[in-house]
């Protein structure tokens, strides 16, 4: 019964997001009408490949675009529906209503363990500063909460390691490290961008178990930003996909995989190795390469790599894209099983 | 940490050599040895010696004697801090380079803050508002700043100073103070003289560090720890300074170590133009009258100021960079 | 190839056209984009032109003193008359200073010297082959100690516009000389260095490291300053040319050891390698084409250093000697702060200076963008 309630508020629902980013050729879209919901204690799962909008998306919504990216459009709800809704994409990104929101609301985790931490500063340091942020505690308090932190995300001796600098680390301790600086500000949003790319499997699997962990014990909302089906079907509850600035396919991660509805999910799908195939068996790969977001197909954006291509209709003209809060995708097969 | 100091403390040590022999070999590359020389001299002022004398002289200096043990009597010599006779002056080659030394050195590391105090900010500021334009103005004043040679501005400087102003703008004291011994009085008179020998020195250093500050911090402001700062919730200004520009202090430190050598390089010339009592204008003197005692000591210190500057660098780096501090930790 | 490119969009014609570009072309298709660096191309290009034709552009003799028009301010042309267009300077009228006693020259309204092209003056040979005195332009019908004096004269009455033509030959034949001699040694120790590593690699960074803590300018200075008295206008230009590349090379040697040390990682030159190709031929078919841009990039850089040093030396009078004409001679007359007032117009040479290295930097700079595209 609780389950249901908690699924049915959403934390951040974001509205017809665009991007765009102004350079010397020319306007680049690089978010294109994006909308999605996250809801509150449950994780979603954002997959694509690289280069289709995944990062500008979780940027976005910390608005820590780098220049000369802009908002040119859309609405990012933090609380929607609640007397405290606020849109992010009306504050002013250095405000400090904005920036009690990074960090405080939503804590973000990076993709380099390696660079994601500067190494002038011991870990201590970095952990501190993001712990006193966001309160009022006194130099002692956020040193004791920050090894705390250190300890909850599962580091040994967090005393000792707290006086360490980042390169003194191994890759996985330094991904920890991350973890636990996301969380000093005691956020209930936490964005992942690529959290386990940069790190062996057998660390990506601890990882994957810690955030897991996490988020049972604090009801955090994951946004897990990937490109690893694999980690999709180990985390999340619901998954959007995104293919060129746009979400192409939403849906709870059983219904993707068992029955994908766009064809880029399917090849995306098709793409992952299998314990199943046949020995030998060539893998699966999508034809071509993303195209540079400046140079957006026209039509429907997938349909030059598209092996489900009905026709002219593909090429003229854009899909409706997928209704917020429901499963779907943009993709006009499905509009002609839905006529 | 002792590793890294000790290999550049090696290599400071290796440098010092590096200058005592080309010193030596600049000292003995004129034509003829220092008895030729001083016999010269005296020609020119109207006595002479005899063929014996010269002789004596010769074996008394050692310069009958093979080129190496010439060369390791003049460093063991050298290092007892006996510079040999300065022909010209006809004094020990200390006494006639005197102040001239520290003046000197003031002049340098004068003008090697001046260019830290003015390269920072704008360096910073100029990658933060990139192509703003602020940024361009920098950028035009700073490549005007490299392509005019400090020695040209001088000139400019002290043309349009006794043209507009009517005074003398060299020197490093007033009248009353050139001769006068060392007193509270006479150093504020220097520090009153010091600014515009210190900002011609240090106008093309700084054009360059500005471009190195500008490059660096623009590299910096594009990893990922930048965002992670952001992400914190920090403001702008204190994501900035704290995290990028510390790390781009780091090529910025290093830059002493060729910056330094090159403003004791422009000190000479500059002293010259402005008139300043450095070494500068004796060495020219020392030069012109083949006075090569006292040219090599000036030649061989101005060496040794610079390798300590570069060695200050070195543990000024160390410092800034936990990296280096705690190698082999 | 062209077969199939002709039947698809335009698109893939451009494609195939950056596709079969060697290096050099594509760096050259990415400066033509710098404005600046263009401008100064030209700028560069007119330098160099005026070197090469120098006493065509000279109006008198660099060389010839004469006494009596020592200090002669600047001229204008004046293009118009009561005739019409009729471009003349003004003649010379020595006028004694009854109180400092000092002779000084104003222009004498009265007597108009008519200015003309390809007027005859004094001999030379044009590129250094064919006699003449043929000159770009120049006065008619002056009387001794007249002439066209578009920038004064020095003391001894010299004619600062021909000795700043005669001045660009020499300053910037020096510097290029001084650069492609830096470049030599700099691409064969960088070579070496980046080719051989080990403790070749090592030695050389170090000999390196040792020459750029050195302060420059004494040790300069003790060089040239053990120049024999006795030497040639010629031996001297070669021997400053030596010492001055000889800090020079440093820099170069850096940035071709860099390109190798980078470029032997590269996939093609590991595929050329496994392909059985010769060391020889890797580097000079596979690699220098490879950065080439860079180096030309890098040299160019490394000009206007050549010619800041050449200029100090001689305004320290331990560079050139004269009769030789060169910036820095010319500005070693302005050294003097009582000449400096009486005659300003000495300055003007600093102008060229500045001029041409803003010119090779920006230059130098456009090239380094356009030679590494992604950097």
């Amino acid at each position: 019964m609780r389950q249901t309630l908690m699924a049915e508020r959403v934390a951040l629902a974001v509205r017809d997001l665009a991007v765009q980013f102004g350079s010397e050729q020319g306007v680049v879209r690089a978010l294109d009408g994006v909308s999605f919901d996250l809801r509150a204690g449950r994780t979603l799962g954002i997959v694509g490949e690289s280069g289709c909008g995944k990062s500008v998306t979780a940027r976005s919504i910390l608005r820590i675009l780098d220049r000369p990216g802009i908002i040119s459009g859309g609405r990012m709800l933090l609380d929607p529906g609640s007397p405290a809704e606020t849109d992010l994409a009306r504050l002013k990104p250095d405000s400090r209503q904005m920036r009690a929101v990074r960090g405080g609301r939503i804590g973000l985790i990076f993709q380099e363990p390696m660079t994601a931490l500067s190494v002038h500063y011991t870990v201590g340091n970095q952990l501190i500063e993001a712990v006193r942020q966001h309160s009022a505690a006194s130099a002692a308090e956020a040193r004791a909460r920050a090894i705390e932190l250190l300890r909850e995300v599962g580091i040994p001796r967090p005393e000792a390691r707290i006086g360490a600098y980042p390169f003194e680390l191994s890759g996985g301790l330094r991904q920890r490290v991350g973890i636990a600086m996301a969380l000093a500000g005691e956020p209930d949003i936490v964005i992942a961008d690529e959290p386990t790319t940069a790190l062996d499997v057998t660390t990506q699997a601890q990882i994957l178990a810690l955030l897991k962990r996490l988020q049972a014990e604090k009801g955090i909302s994951l946004m897990l930003i990937t490109h690893d089906m694999g980690v999709i079907a180990e985390m999340a509850d619901e998954v959007a996909v995104m293919y060129l600035g746009r979400v192409v396919e939403f849906a709870p991660v059983r219904e993707l995989f068992a029955a994908p509805r766009h064809p880029y999910t399917r090849a995306l799908l098709r793409a992952v190795p299998s314990i199943l195939a046949t020995p030998r068996q060539r893998l699966s790969t999508i034809g071509g390469a993303v195209p540079h977001p400046g140079m957006r197909p026209t039509g429907c954006a997938f349909h030059p790599r598209c092996g489900e291509r009905l026709g002219a209709v593909c090429m003229e003209r854009r899909p409706a894209p997928v209704p917020p809060g429901q499963a779907g995708a943009s993709c006009f097969r499905e509009e002609e099983v839905a006529a | 940490m002792l590793i890294y100091m000790l290999r550049r403390l090696g290599f400071a040590l290796v440098t010092c050599l590096f200058i005592s022999v080309l010193t030596f070999v600049i000292i003995r590359l004129p034509p003829g040895d220092f008895v030729d020389a001083y016999i010269a001299n005296l020609a020119a002022s109207g006595s002479s010696i005899s063929v014996d004398q010269a002789a004596a002289m010769r074996h008394e200096y050692g310069l009958d004697r093979s080129v190496l043990v010439q060369y390791w009597n003049w460093m063991s010599r050298v290092l007892r801090g006996d510079f040999g006779v300065s022909m010209m002056w006809r004094r020990p080659v200390t006494e006639v380079i005197g102040d001239r030394l520290w003046l000197t050195m003031v002049v340098s590391v004068a003008a090697l803050f001046l260019t830290w105090l003015i390269a920072l900010p704008i360096g910073i500021y100029s990658a933060v508002r990139q192509y703003s334009f602020g940024d361009y103005v920098f950028t035009m004043l700073g490549f005007i700043g490299l392509a005019m040679p400090n020695f040209l501005l001088a000139l400019i400087l002290m043309y349009f100073g006794f043209r507009y102003f009517g005074l003398n703008v060299g020197g490093l004291f007033s009248a009353e103070y050139v001769q006068a011994p060392w007193s509270l009085a006479r150093a504020w008179d220097l520090m009153k003289h010091l600014p515009l020998p210190a900002a011609v020195l240090a106008l093309a250093g700084t054009a360059q560090l500005i471009r190195i500050m500008r490059a660096n911090l623009l590299d910096e402001l594009r990893k990922p720890y930048v965002v992670t700062a952001r992400a914190k919730g920090l403001t702008e200004r204190r994501a900035i300074l704290k995290y990028p520009v510390r790390a781009a202090l780091n090529p910025f430190a290093s830059s002493i170590a060729y910056l330094f050598p090159y403003l004791v390089s422009g000190s000479i010339i500059v002293s010259l133009v402005l008139g300043l009592p450095t070494v500068g204008p004796l060495l020219l003197q020392a030069l012109v009258a083949q006075d090569m005692f006292l040219a090599g000591a000036i030649v061989m210190l101005l060496g040794l100021m610079t390798v300590i500057g570069t060695l200050i660098s070195d543990l000024l780096l160390m410092w800034i960079d936990p990296r280096i501090r705690l190698e082999g930790r | 190839m062209s077969a199939t490119a002709a039947g698809d969009p335009p698109a893939t014609a451009t494609e195939a056209r950056f596709a079969e570009a060697t290096q050099l072309q594509l760096t050259w298709w990415r400066f033509r984009r710098h404005r600046l660096a263009l401008a100064s191309l030209v700028v560069v290009a007119l330098f160099y032109a005026v070197a090469a034709f120098a006493d065509f552009l000279a109006t008198n003799d660099p060389h010839a003193t004469d006494a009596r028009r020592s200090f002669i301010p600047p001229q204008g042309i004046h293009l118009f008359d009561e005739n019409g267009f009729n471009p003349h300077v003004y003649g010379l009228r020595g006028v004694r200073d009854m109180r400092t006693f000092k002779l000084t020259y104003a222009p004498d309204a009265s007597r108009k010297l008519p200015v003309r092209l390809f007027v005859r003056s004094y001999d030379y040979d044009l590129l250094g082959l064919f006699p003449t005195n043929i000159h770009l332009f120049g006065v008619q019908g002056a009387k001794p100690g007249e002439g066209i004096f578009l920038f004064g004269t020095d003391q001894l009455g010299r004619d600062l516009y021909s000795r700043m033509m005669v001045a660009t030959r020499v300053s910037l034949s020096i510097g290029l000389a001084g650069v492609l001699l830096s470049l030599f040694l700099g691409v064969l120790l960088g070579g070496i260095s980046g080719l051989y590593g080990g403790w070749v690699d090592t030695l050389i960074q170090r000999l390196i490291e040792l020459l750029r803590s050195v302060p420059t300018i004494p040790l300069w200075m003790g060089l040239a300053a053990a120049l024999p008295n006795t030497w040639s206008v010629t031996q001297v230009y070669f021997a400053i040319t030596l010492i001055i590349s000889l800090i020079g090379w440093t820099d170069l040697a850096r940035v071709v050891r860099g390109r190798f040390l980078a470029l032997r990682e590269e996939d093609f030159v590991v595929a050329a390698e496994l392909a059985g190709a010769s060391q020889g031929r890797i580097i000079f078919r596979h690699m220098l084409p490879s950065f080439a841009s860079h180096i030309i990039a890098a040299t160019t850089l490394a000009l206007p250093a050549m010619i800041i040093s050449e200029t100090s030396l001689s305004f320290l009078g331990l560079g050139l000697r004269p009769p030789a004409v060169s910036w820095g001679i010319l500005l070693q007359d302005a050294q003097n702060i009582q000449v400096l007032s009486g005659a300003p117009w000495l300055l003007l040479a600093a102008v060229p200076v500045t001029v041409v290295i803003l010119a090779f930097n920006f230059l130098g700079d456009g090239l380094r963008d356009a030679a590494d595209p992604y950097g």
